[in-house]
């Protein structure tokens, strides 16, 4: 899993595709998964981060972080060419 | 080190588009307490779903409507609405607070006897009344609200056997201007309906007119409605005075006013339309007191109002059971709250808070309860906060009709706590257990056995 690597991402939680011209905004849930992806941590070491951190489940991590996966599909700002070896 | 509260990661397209129908946030703090008591404790107490009653607001809201209607006219009196929330213990709230028993059924008449409440205050409504119940009513000398002919014939019957004056008013439908027009229950005014019934009782040798009530319809927005109402029973008053110099004793409007909750498809919240308490008894007491009535002789104004004296005293409590994402994407939040009892979700877009901190951050959401039916949606479109598995919720304003109205359906009824004045949890009806359904059921003994 590889974020797009143009992705702008803002302390503040804003969140800028340059390709697309779009802009989102990111919980700080959202912005910590994302910037753990650029720095190409895998899905296993997240989920451990998110665990170690919050006072939260290992299935409810698994859960939320995969569905949080999909929208950052839908929104393309997961590398297209990374997403389909995946 | 302690660990942080986990909120699920989330992501938003920032769209400059048209307002959608999640509409905005409206709420920036969580609904931690109730009447000063934890929910997380109510609900680890007392399970989860819990309908939690404020006895402090209805004795607030009832003491406030008989101040707006009493500064404004001298002879008031109001009438508790039974089927709006018939729990013992709310009903016995508003007869501490002075109001009668307004009944629409022999249940609910037995229900104020029940209550301690002397026949003689009991204002018996509705179209459906056996002879059984009329009988009772006319030994407790109860006031009797006429709603068609056949009860008419069937009181004056009854009178006659057990030679008795009955004590009758006779309930008036009419056009006030509002839409949709109840003429499904008592007598037309404008086509003459009520003008007949009322010259058939005063023919009638046992039958004394006391009264003249109408009610106009349900969660009324216009105050004005009222007081045409008002001004079209005294009319009817005048007439009687005029043929018969008959001086009938009292003036029932009914209820309808609106509570503060939201209506489906209404462009304003509730709590920014709903008119106040003053609004109406403004409207309504300056009718009759501007009417034909000499100065001495104002009847006594009886007020039946259910909805806008008990909405906001109750308090639905919830927990998320799970989240979801639909195909279309919107995200879906489950709940263990459904609308077998929230029987109100068909009608109000209920204000919904959740019970726990919570950050900036909400997503569109469709709110579902547990039935395994497509029909179980609590709230179409809400903008809700992130909430976690387990996580708990407040739906406002629930007192008026879903504590009579709710079914037993799928799963069992929950039980349902007052806070009194010093803070006190009372449960005020236990949850429904296997037993208590079981109690009423019967097999025939060749339906015992079976192999499977």
């Amino acid at each position: 899993m590889k974020i797009n690597k143009h992705i702008a991402v803002s302390d503040s939680g804003f969140v800028f595709n340059p390709v697309t011209g779009e802009s989102f905004t990111a919980n700080p849930m959202g912005i910590e998964i994302i910037e753990m992806l650029k720095k190409e941590q895998t899905v296993e070491e997240i989920h451990a981060a998110v665990l170690d951190k919050y006072h939260t489940d290992n299935t409810t991590v698994e859960k939320d972080v995969a569905e949080f996966f999909e929208l950052l599909k839908n929104f393309s700002l997961i590398d297209r060419h990374e997403t389909t070896e995946n | 080190m302690e660990k942080l509260r986990y909120e699920r990661p989330l992501i938003k397209r920032l769209d400059g588009n048209m307002p959608n129908k999640f509409g905005m946030r409206s709420d920036y703090t969580p609904k931690t307490h109730i009447e000063g008591v934890a929910v997380k404790d109510l609900i680890k107490k007392y399970g989860s779903p819990l309908f939690v009653i404020s006895e402090r607001q209805i004795r607030e809201n009832i003491r406030k409507a008989r101040k707006a209607f009493e500064t404004r006219y001298p002879r008031v009196q109001f009438a508790w609405s039974y089927k709006t929330n018939y729990l013992d213990a709310v009903c016995r709230t508003f007869h501490q607070e002075g109001s009668w028993a307004e009944v629409v059924s022999g249940f609910e008449y037995d229900k104020a006897l029940h209550n301690g409440v002397e026949g003689s205050k009991i204002i018996f409504n509705g179209p459906d009344k056996s002879s059984a119940d009329l009988e009772k009513a006319i030994n407790n000398n109860s006031l009797i609200h006429i709603d068609h002919l056949d009860e008419l014939y069937k009181i004056q019957e009854l009178s006659k056997k057990q030679n008795k004056t009955v004590r009758v008013a006779i309930r008036v439908n009419m056009d006030t201007g509002i839409y949709p027009m109840w003429d499904r229950f008592g007598f037309n005014y404008e086509n003459g309906q009520a003008w007949t019934a009322i010259n058939k009782i005063m023919q009638s040798e046992t039958l004394e007119l006391v009264g003249l009530h109408t009610h106009i319809g349900t969660f009324m927005l216009s105050p004005n409605a009222y007081a045409t109402a008002a001004y079209k029973l005294a009319e009817l008053a005048r007439n009687i005075r005029l043929k018969y110099n008959h001086e009938i004793n009292y003036i029932d409007m009914g209820g309808g006013f609106a509570s503060h909750n939201t209506l489906k498809g209404a462009y304003l919240p509730g709590t920014d339309i709903s008119p106040s308490i003053n609004e109406f008894a403004e409207a309504i007491t300056t009718a009759l007191i501007n009417s034909d009535f000499p100065q001495n002789k104002l009847p006594l104004l009886i007020l039946e109002t259910g909805r806008a004296l008990i909405d906001d005293t109750a308090f639905l409590l919830g927990s998320v059971i799970t989240n979801k994402r639909l195909s279309d994407g919107r995200r879906s939040t489950i709940l263990d709250i459904g609308v077998n009892i929230l029987f109100t979700s068909f009608w109000y877009d209920h204000k919904i808070t959740p019970a726990q901190p919570f950050t900036q951050y909400t997503e569109d959401t469709v709110l579902y309860g547990p039935l395994c039916m497509n029909i179980d949606v609590v709230r179409e479109n809400i903008n809700l906060p992130l909430l976690n598995n387990g996580e708990h919720l407040v739906v406002h304003n629930v007192g008026a009709y879903n504590m009579t109205q709710w079914m037993q359906f799928i799963t069992l009824r929950p039980r349902v706590v007052m806070i009194d004045m010093e803070h006190k949890v009372h449960v005020i009806r236990d949850n429904e257990t296997l037993k208590s359904l079981l109690d009423l059921e019967h097999v025939p003994d060749h339906l015992t056995k079976f192999d499977l």
